[in-house]
């Protein structure tokens, strides 16, 4: 007893001409199957090429072209040819040109022989496996497809819609469900046979030949009919990227396909020698393992979640989602505080102290950027010049943070900075904004500057903010906002930062046991007042007594603790 | 409207093949070894003047990921480069004696030759001082990026330019025949890159790096382009319009995601900032052949006259493809 391997072959034939001889040397009987779409030149100097090898048979030629019947009924012709020709055969296995075995062929052998009514073909029903090329499930077994998906791409698409359109569907013929699965598959010659020589064959094949890709569902749904025992799996490992082209193989994969215990796998680069010379002239030691493709599986589906979903927070030469389309406009949280640096004299250094992360100053300011530390240039050689940034003020954000993965990122923002980025920012999921509305005065406040300018420059950052406010409070704002009044800030300041601080997740942060040191706000009321006799109504800063308050003498007497 | 701007950039693009056609009276055959190369062979395609002293890491470093012949233009040189590149048993040379600004930076000498001898084939089009990395550079050659390339229906690969430069003064370390220049010019960097789109071409425009952050600071408008396409499968009907950064008809510009994932990319190592860019500099600003004016050239001669330091404390060193695609300025997309 033994196995016969029936071979599909298009390209690359010097490889195929290797593999059979592998088979062959293994004492595997092989019937070749040519693509009749290789020249008869090329045909016949292959057939010589083999001529040596007794146990090697060519079926009849069929034109295969991707996702038609020619392949099925390639398949046919060459496992009716093994049936016949090689009596002793108990499994056939359908592999293709480009599949190389893994392991010693006697291993296969002894597999299946303790396996011997076992037939191993990936044959699942469509509505519970969602594989989809072009979004057609069920519905490729309800359709005609007269049109080459790939040369009448057009052509195909409308005539689906049409018959969708007017409701043109097939009849399933009685007493067969469809099944998909891998194409390569390995029965025993009872369940062969019995689905060639099957009396309705006639019927199936008739229905099969107008089904969308008929090598994916033909032997995986007539099996289900004959078989005894069916191994819902395929021998060959075949992974396929998210369009349903087959992953190929090169030499660097080559620890990773030899610690993957699979018989067959596919598809390899024909230049690929190293894998060739290895696979064909070593013996594994490992005998008798179950295949196990698990790593080779991580690897491929995150190469095809990288194609679909990408980086989060990447743009780069080739991922420029449209905006909706990120995945994250950032690849991570960071801080945004409006109106801090204001309030609090030494705000830099103790956010920095108290969270340890990295606490950059107005990088939106109008003059420079104002990196940590005032450095001129920051991680991945951002420059600090203004009119670079501005340049591109999102890509600026975006490539900050991406930067910076893996350290959290603080920076000030305000009405006196460029706002090109006011709108990213508020609808950055990845954004923490607080804001202190009305900071901005107390610089103006603190200044010593003639009162009319003064006034005009009020009046022009409150319109900003309030612009800038607007964005935060729309309802496209999806960053975690936090807006205080400048009067209700100062009221509890330590909750305030305390919230702020919590929300930012610092690890080692229990309590903030160190106060930033506030401004001297004495006569800020009054200030206010001023340029409210000046007809500039300072509204964002909420309600501030006129009066001297209290507040200017109590952030220096209060004692640095956190009220819970 | 769409059929209409087809139609622009096509009558666009046959004009091109004019202009080509009529640009090629200005080349000289030197060498011709075109009948060596066959069906499905990878070919390179460069311009290039008094660049005799890369030429020979440029041959090796081309040879050793697999091209199979080279195609170059001489714009008059008179250092002996075109006659070394004439010794190669893999090159095919030819003279030009016209003026580079008017071959549009020898885009039309080039895209002459290719609609002529690149019909069908994998070309890569890449100055002499550019050095193509993709993902497996180290393990695959060009060719099972190209088959790749080729089953899965792409018929285009982008490979954005990454300036290179030294630490210290560029004339620190003179820069030896053959060697391998990354030695020298071995950081760049990371993550100060600006992207836009253009509508009309649908290629991406990318800006940033030492270029920008040095010489353009207050003009970052003006900061060289440096997208580029320069690995095509190329048919007689394609053209490039600008460099590499733009190829006619423009759905070969199409070489990035826009729904959230990455598609597989490149990266082209620059490595004009040697010693040898101050003469080279002031010779091309002297001859008033590159582009928008030399005024690239300009910006360069008067920061080269300074001698600035390219290198800053956040600046990477050049180890590998797989630190290139873990930064993010490339990408292996589903290729594995």
């Amino acid at each position: 007893m033994t196995v016969g391997v029936v071979m599909l072959v298009h390209n690359a034939l010097h490889r195929a001409e290797e593999v059979i001889r592998h088979w062959s040397a293994a004492a595997c009987p092989v019937v070749v199957h040519v693509d009749k779409n290789v020249s008869k030149a090329t045909y016949d100097a292959f057939v010589q090429s083999v001529a040596d090898l007794p146990d090697v048979l060519f079926s009849k030629r069929h034109r295969c072209e991707w996702g038609t019947w020619g392949i099925v009924a390639a398949s046919q012709s060459a496992s009716t040819l093994m049936l016949k020709k090689f009596p002793d055969v108990r499994h056939v296995y359908l592999a293709s040109g480009s599949c190389l075995p893994l392991r010693p062929i006697n291993d296969l052998k002894d597999y299946l022989a303790r396996r011997p009514r076992t037939d191993f073909i990936e044959s699942a029903t469509t509505a519970d496996v969602p594989w989809t090329q072009g979004g057609l499930d069920f519905e490729r077994f309800t359709l005609r497809f007269p049109f080459s998906w790939r040369k009448q791409r057009f052509l195909f698409d409308r005539y689906v819609e049409f018959q969708r359109r007017f409701k043109m569907y097939r009849r399933i013929p009685d007493g067969i469900v469809p099944h998909m699965g891998s194409q390569w598959w390995c029965l025993t010659r009872q369940t062969l046979s019995a689905i060639l020589e099957d009396p309705d064959r006639a019927v199936y094949d008739g229905y099969f030949k107008r089904v969308w890709i008929p090598d994916e569902s033909y032997f995986q749904t007539l099996v289900r009919l004959y078989s005894q025992n069916i191994e819902s799996r395929s021998l060959t490992l075949s992974k396929f990227d998210y369009q349903g082209k087959p992953h190929i193989f090169y030499d660097d994969h080559l620890q990773l396909l030899r610690r993957s215990d699979c018989f067959v796998a596919r598809k390899i680069w024909p230049d690929a020698d190293r894998l060739y010379e290895n696979f064909l002239n070593e013996e594994n030691p490992l005998k008798g393992a179950e295949p196990n493709p698990g790593k080779i599986d991580r690897i491929f589906s995150k190469a095809v979640e990288r194609r679909t979903r990408g980086r989060a927070g990447l743009f780069m030469q080739s991922r420029l989602p449209r905006p909706g389309h990120e995945n994250g406009f950032t690849s991570a949280p960071y801080s945004v505080f409006e109106g801090f640096a204001e309030l609090f004299e030494d705000f830099e250094p103790w956010l920095s102290r108290m969270t340890g992360t990295r606490v950059h100053g107005h990088l939106y300011a109008k003059d420079r950027v104002e990196f940590e530390g005032r450095q001129a240039t920051f991680s991945g050689a951002l420059c600090d010049n203004a009119k670079l940034r501005d340049h591109h003020a999102q890509l600026f954000l975006v490539n900050l943070i991406w930067n910076t993965r893996g350290e959290r990122q603080c920076f000030q923002f305000g009405p006196t900075d460029s706002q090109f980025a006011s709108w990213d920012l508020a609808k950055d999921p990845n954004a923490q904004i607080s804001v202190i509305s009305g900071a901005w005065a107390i610089p103006l406040f603190q200044s010593n500057r003639n009162f009319s300018d003064i006034r005009a420059d009020a009046a022009e950052l409150q319109r900003i903010e309030s612009e800038h406010l607007a964005a935060l409070r729309s309802p496209w704002a999806k960053a975690r906002i936090r807006i205080w009044t400048l009067a209700d800030f100062i009221e509890t300041p330590m909750e305030a930062l305390q919230t702020v601080l919590d929300e930012m997740g610092a690890k080692n942060l229990r309590r903030v046991t160190e106060a930033p040191k506030m401004a001297d706000l004495t006569g800020f009321g009054q200030f206010l007042q001023n340029l409210k006799n000046q007809g500039m109504h300072p509204y964002l800063m909420g309600d501030f007594p006129t009066e001297a308050p209290q507040v200017n003498e109590r952030p220096s007497r209060r004692k640095p603790y956190l009220v819970r | 409207m769409g059929a209409w701007t087809s139609y622009r950039l096509r009558l666009q693009r046959k004009r091109w093949h004019l202009r080509a056609r009529r640009k090629s009276r200005e080349l000289q055959v030197t060498k011709d070894r075109t009948d060596q190369i066959k069906p499905g062979d990878l070919l390179v395609f460069s311009t290039f003047r008094n660049e005799d002293i890369r030429l020979p890491y440029f041959f090796q470093y081309y040879r050793n990921l697999g091209v199979d012949h080279f195609i170059m233009v001489d714009n008059d040189s008179d250092d002996g480069g075109g006659e070394y590149a004439a010794k190669q048993p893999d090159c095919s040379v030819w003279k030009a004696k016209g003026s580079y600004r008017r071959s549009r930076f020898g885009v039309d000498w080039l895209n002459h030759l290719q609609r002529k001898y690149a019909h069908g084939h994998w070309t890569l089009v890449v100055d002499p001082d550019e050095f193509f990395v993709y993902p497996f550079c180290d393990t695959r050659p060009i060719r099972a990026l190209t088959d790749w390339l080729d089953a899965s229906d792409i018929r285009s690969f982008g490979a954005m330019l990454l300036d290179m430069y030294p630490k210290g003064r560029l004339d620190a370390v003179p820069y030896q025949r053959g060697q391998n220049p990354m030695e020298i010019a071995s950081w760049f960097d990371s993550g100060n890159y600006t992207i836009s789109k253009n509508h009309l071409f649908y290629n991406l425009w990318i800006q940033g790096g030492p270029r920008a952050r040095m010489f353009f600071k207050d003009e970052p408008w003006r900061a060289p382009a440096l997208n580029k396409t320069p690995l095509v499968k190329w048919d007689k009907n394609y053209a490039y319009v600008s460099s590499t950064h733009m190829v006619l008809p423009r759905g070969l510009n199409l070489v990035y995601d826009e729904w959230g994932g990455e598609k597989a990319s490149g990266v082209l190592l620059h490595t004009k900032f040697l010693d040898t860019f101050g003469a080279k500099a002031a010779e091309e600003l002297d001859r008033g052949q590159h582009y928008a004016g030399s005024h690239e050239y300009k910006a360069y001669a008067e920061g080269i006259a300074q001698h600035p330091d390219l290198w800053c404390k956040w600046s990477e060193k050049y180890i590998n493809w797989r630190q290139l695609e873990i930064l993010g300025l490339m990408s292996k997309g589903n290729w594995a």
